[in-house]
């Protein structure tokens, strides 16, 4: 069965099609790439997917489900989660909570029984805290454990949310672009992260700019343009492409339009 | 002295209310932003629908217990119709239809009650305690316990559950909540069953001191305000000091200069606070990453 299937996806704002048409599907352990010039609408797309906004036409379907416009945290228990190209962690928190929280949902029991601090409780917070000291070692951030978020560089938070989304242990992940703000090292880490967490099963969804990451680790890439998906396939395919080509480096007649 | 430790009792005693308050203020600011200025309504529908039941024949724990229940299920109802369908408003629009919600609470409560000032008995009789040459009632010793007990079950509560924790997260970044699978919609309703039952418990517990009436709302948030901003907003420690502190100050200005200028001391404390110190005692100045 299909994983996730995005089916003629679209949205409007104010007159103006943002997202029109899109469909693409996602397999297992599959990473699929959106590329695509600068407002082409790939994080509108993704805003989408992940319930952030509601599409105006088209569907979501995750695991036979329709999951079209269901809020995150449903999202969240169904197996899917993302990460944002502007984060969004726990400022307050340290680095190791905001990782903890990524169990929220395995961590679950019932509340007398964390009140009265029962075994089973301490044992729930135990194991929560040493999934998440793995997966801050497995993205590098182990040593800035108790450090506060907020006081983290820009590289560093892309890699918690990144954690924080595995912690999940997610049947697919959205990655808005996890490589932006990293140097060439961090790419790397980033990118070699990516191919082991694709190994394991969990399919990755990306939007990523890094077209040499893209090309390199991607098994399929959807390319849009002006909200329509313009082409599709794998990367050689893609980017032997003459519409790929002439979106990202512009016709004779459309030289001058937006970037 | 013995003066002294009288104002002090008063004040101790009318300030574990406002601490009462400032705490509800806190846990509703904590899961939305929102200062909820009806938060006072609650104190006063905890000590009139008490009041009602007990009048009506039932027995007084049965009528306070129904007392903070129905309360709590209006601030769930608050949330609800008023709250929840403006989300993603400016928090100065909800702050204002919590106060539409104030006005229409004072309102119905008059409708629904009445215009005139009620109590009911003391829970454990009426007689003095001497204490050092000043007397305190029995019930200012139910007061104080009740806000010292609140406050250590919530401590319990947000250090020790995941639910407490997840009220926390959904404070800190409401979208990151909802990414990790907290299910915020239940955040905000917990957080004003929450509030409003601890509002209608200071309700119950301060009736047979302070009286209540269908307009007393008003007094109590505004001093649990003030409370709470002393303290600084958001935390609940600061909330139980700066309500304790109010009614102190309250009690001293009565005491020593007028009862006159009573009232006026809360607004004064919330002036000072706002020049002086924004981030109130126990706040964290606020650092926000662009």
């Amino acid at each position: 069965m299909t994983l996730l299937s995005v089916e003629g996806l679209g949205i409007t704002f104010g007159g103006l099609k943002a997202v029109n048409d899109v469909s693409f599907k996602v397999e297992p352990g599959e990473i699929v790439s959106v590329i695509g010039p600068n407002g082409a609408g790939k994080t509108t797309l993704f805003n989408m997917i992940s319930g952030i906004y509601q599409p105006g036409a088209g569907r979501v379907v995750l695991k036979g489900e329709d999951v079209t416009g269901m809020r995150p945290d449903l999202l969240a228990r169904r197996g899917m989660s993302r990460t944002f190209q502007n984060l969004q962690i726990f400022q307050a928190m340290t680095v190791l909570e905001n990782a903890i929280s990524g169990f929220h949902l395995r961590e679950k029991g019932p509340v007398l029984a964390d009140l009265l601090n029962l075994p089973a409780s301490r044992r729930r917070s135990r194991e929560a805290r040493e999934g998440a000291l793995a997966l801050l070692a497995r993205v590098g951030l182990d040593r800035a454990a108790d450090r506060e978020a907020g006081n983290l560089s820009y590289g560093s938070l892309k890699r918690l949310e990144i954690a924080r989304a595995l912690a999940m242990n997610p049947a697919v992940l959205l990655l808005d672009e996890p490589a932006a703000g990293c140097n060439a090292v961090e790419t790397e880490e980033i990118d070699h992260l990516i191919a082991e967490v694709a190994a394991s099963g969990t399919a990755i969804l990306l939007v990523e700019h890094d077209m040499k990451m893209v090309m390199r680790i991607s098994n399929h890439i959807v390319v849009l343009d002006h909200g329509e998906k313009i082409a599709e396939g794998a990367p050689a395919e893609v980017s032997r492409n003459p519409a790929v080509i002439a979106a990202y480096l512009g016709t004779e007649e459309g030289a001058d339009a937006d970037g | 002295m013995s003066e002294f430790l009288q104002f002090l009792f008063s004040g101790v005693t009318v300030g574990a209310v406002y601490a009462l308050v400032a705490l509800g203020f806190t846990i509703i600011y904590n899961a939305s932003d929102v200062v909820n200025f009806a938060q006072g309504e609650f104190v006063m529908l905890g000590g009139m629908i008490t009041w009602f039941a007990h009048a009506a024949g039932l027995p007084l724990p049965l009528a306070a217990l129904i007392a903070i229940v129905a309360t709590a299920a209006l601030g769930v109802a608050i949330n609800k119709l008023a709250i929840e369908p403006a989300r993603g408003a400016p928090v100065v629009s909800l702050i204002i239809i919590t106060i539409g919600a104030s006005v229409f609470l004072q309102g119905a409560a008059q409708l629904v009650f009445d215009k005139q000032i009620h109590s009911f008995p003391a829970f454990s009789g009426d007689r003095p305690l001497r204490i050092g040459g000043a007397t305190i009632q029995p019930q200012s010793l139910w007061v104080i316990g009740g806000a010292l007990v609140v406050f250590a079950g919530l401590w319990l509560f947000f250090t020790r559950t995941l639910l407490g924790r997840a009220v926390l997260a959904t404070s800190n970044n409401r979208l990151a909540a909802q990414l990790v699978g907290i299910n915020t919609n239940f955040v905000m309703t917990l957080s004003f069953a929450l509030s409003a039952g601890i509002g209608a418990l200071a309700g119950v517990l301060a009736t047979p001191i302070t009286l209540t009436a269908y307009n007393v709302g008003i007094g109590f948030a505004l001093k649990g305000f003030a409370g709470a901003m002393l303290g600084g907003m958001g935390n609940p420690k600061g909330a139980l000091a700066g309500g304790f502190l109010i009614g102190l100050i309250e009690a001293l200005t009565a005491g020593y200069l007028s009862s006159t200028y009573k009232e006026a001391a809360a607004f004064v404390v919330i002036l000072l606070v706002l020049f002086f110190m924004p981030q109130g005692l126990f706040g964290r100045k606020s650092t926000e990453r662009v």
